[in-house]
């Protein structure tokens, strides 16, 4: 495996990590991988280093929904046009471009089940493009990007063994 | 009333550790790098897959020698890893993990007498079971200014006509130490000079962070003399299956499965179904935590070297073996000082041998998070010293 594809594999996991330690668990030179953290960077193959959280702990009240879109796509711009209408609201969190019964995935953070159903009846489903949308409401998350949010890891083997 | 207890039995040490672990566990707060077995969970699809052989009742022993599916997947990986070809059903059999196979392979090699081999510090069950299996055992002690490998020159000078078999238990637990090719060469000559016998305890084979483990049976004219020892604890996560396995002669084979027949009668019928899926599909997980094994051995090392404690470069295991002579205290009671100052638990060199003086074990089978708090401790208790 790259330095490269390491670094990544690392940083996805613990972005805090300081560049001196990374070259400790690499095994590489510190510089080296500081200037790769910095090439990643200007690559736009790093594109942020963000915090998970899992709001349903707080006091603070989120509404997460994903909608299923369905558009018809532009002669010479395909989906990419109504993808960046839809992508540039500040709540629409992420849009991706699907393969099998709908053309666009929409994930949706508001506040409260209104604000997401406004946004969809005013917004979305108003767009000249848009066929139809069917919106799914989180209720729990259970694992997010690769971490168990419902169980923390509990050390249950001997103290000490040979 | 009469003793109830056999003299050799008696004769025979209790285990180092186990005095250590009664300790730790009085100790409040403390934090272990005291562990022999991986700190991941089995990955999910294997579990998966003993769950599923429940489910549809696969729930009676299977032959006394394994399930024939498992042998084949065994068979493969060995070909795969070390182009050298098993018989699946006369040259390999499913073991109670690989601790039974080297019970096992004592138990059907020796005669009354016959010396054993037994380069130590290693793990703790050699020597009991050759003295349990009535074998005279001749430690060779192995050093650090060889990177505690064995060579050649050691095997000769213990080697008498009585000597039958040598334990080469590398990838190594305490030390962390591996034998490469070269190394294995040289070791292969003496064998077959002296008309000797390996056990190769390959364990940790699959925990090995330069380049890939080479196994002495594929050597030229090893395999004919090689009971090879692996099993699933280590590199699938599995120590609760209770999962090993032998590979040798047929001749050899035949007299471990009689044994084998009568005491154990086969293994874990759920395990060996897990273990199926492990060999099949398993290759990317080995991967995964061999790559944090290996992050957080460089880890240690890098600080050890910080707070100024001597240490050789392992690669193998998920051990290091730290010299700790220049603090003027036995092993012993530098283990037992750094967990009543600092509560931290680390397992004395001497519990895998009397060489294992002036040495201590520090497992990194524990998370970064876990490592760092515990050198934050060692440190500590370095710089009072």
């Amino acid at each position: 495996m790259s330095t490269r594809e390491e670094i990544l594999g690392i940083i996805e996991k613990n972005s805090r990590i300081d560049v001196h330690e990374l070259s400790v668990l690499l095994g590489a030179d510190e510089l080296l991988v500081a200037n790769e953290l910095k090439n990643l960077e200007e690559e736009g193959i790093i594109c942020g280093y963000h915090t998970m959280i899992d709001w349903s702990k707080t006091d603070i009240e989120k509404v997460n929904a994903l909608i299923e879109v369905k558009v018809t796509p532009q002669r010479g711009i395909g989906f990419d046009s109504i993808a960046e209408r839809i992508y540039k609201y500040p709540e629409v969190t992420s849009v991706y471009l699907m393969s099998g019964g709908f053309d666009l995935m929409v994930i949706l953070e508001g506040k409260s089940l209104h604000e997401v159903a406004s946004f969809v009846s005013n917004k979305l489903s108003t767009l000249d493009t848009v066929l139809s949308t069917a919106t799914h409401f989180i209720l729990k998350k259970y694992k997010d990007h690769g971490t168990i949010l419902t169980k923390k890891y509990e050390d249950t083997r001997e103290i000490v063994s040979p | 009333m009469r003793n109830p207890i056999g003299k050799k039995v008696v004769d025979i040490k209790p285990s180092g550790i186990r005095k250590f672990f009664d300790i730790v566990l009085e100790t409040e707060g403390a934090i272990s790098l005291g562990v022999g077995e991986p700190d991941f969970d089995t990955p999910w699809h294997i579990r998966d897959e003993g769950i599923y052989s429940l489910e549809k009742g696969r729930t009676f022993y299977t032959s006394n020698s394994g399930l024939k599916e498992l042998r084949t997947e065994i068979s493969n990986y060995i070909h795969r890893t070390q182009g050298v070809s098993y018989d699946p059903i006369k040259e390999v059999f499913v073991t109670v993990g690989g601790s039974e196979a080297i019970d096992l392979a004592l138990r059907a090699m020796i005669d009354e007498g016959d010396e054993v081999l037994i380069p130590q510090p290693s793990y703790v069950s050699y020597e009991p079971c050759a003295i349990l299996a009535d074998a005279v055992p001749v430690i060779i002690e192995l050093k650090e200014e060889n990177q505690f490998r064995l060579t050649a020159q050691e095997v000769l000078e213990k080697v008498t006509d009585k000597t039958k078999i040598l334990v080469l238990p590398f990838p190594n637990n305490p030390t962390g130490a591996i034998m490469e090719k070269e190394d294995l060469e040289e070791i292969a000559k003496v064998v077959i000079e002296k008309d000797l016998y390996v056990i190769s305890d390959e364990i940790y084979g699959e925990l090995t962070y330069s380049g890939k483990h080479v196994s002495i049976v594929s050597l030229p004219g090893m395999k004919e003399r090689t009971i090879l020892i692996n099993g699933f604890s280590k590199a699938y996560a599995m120590t609760g299956w209770r999962l090993g396995y032998a590979c040798g002669p047929q001749a050899i084979m035949e007299q471990m499965v009689k044994i084998h027949q009568f005491a154990i009668m086969c293994a874990p019928t759920t395990s060996q179904y897990a273990a199926v899926e492990a060999l099949r599909n398993g290759d990317d997980d080995v991967l995964m935590m061999k790559e944090q094994y290996n992050h957080r051995r460089r880890f240690l090392l890098s600080e050890f070297e910080r707070i100024g404690l001597p240490c050789f470069e392992p690669y193998g295991a998920f051990y290091v073996f730290p010299c700790i002579k220049k603090f003027g205290m036995s092993s012993d009671e530098f283990c037992t000082r750094l967990l009543k100052e600092e509560k931290l638990a680390v397992v004395p060199g001497t519990a895998f041998g009397d060489c294992g003086e002036g040495y201590i074990r520090v497992s990194y089978a524990y998370s970064l998070e876990n490592l760092k708090a515990a050198m934050e401790r060692l440190e500590r208790f370095i710089s009072k010293l």
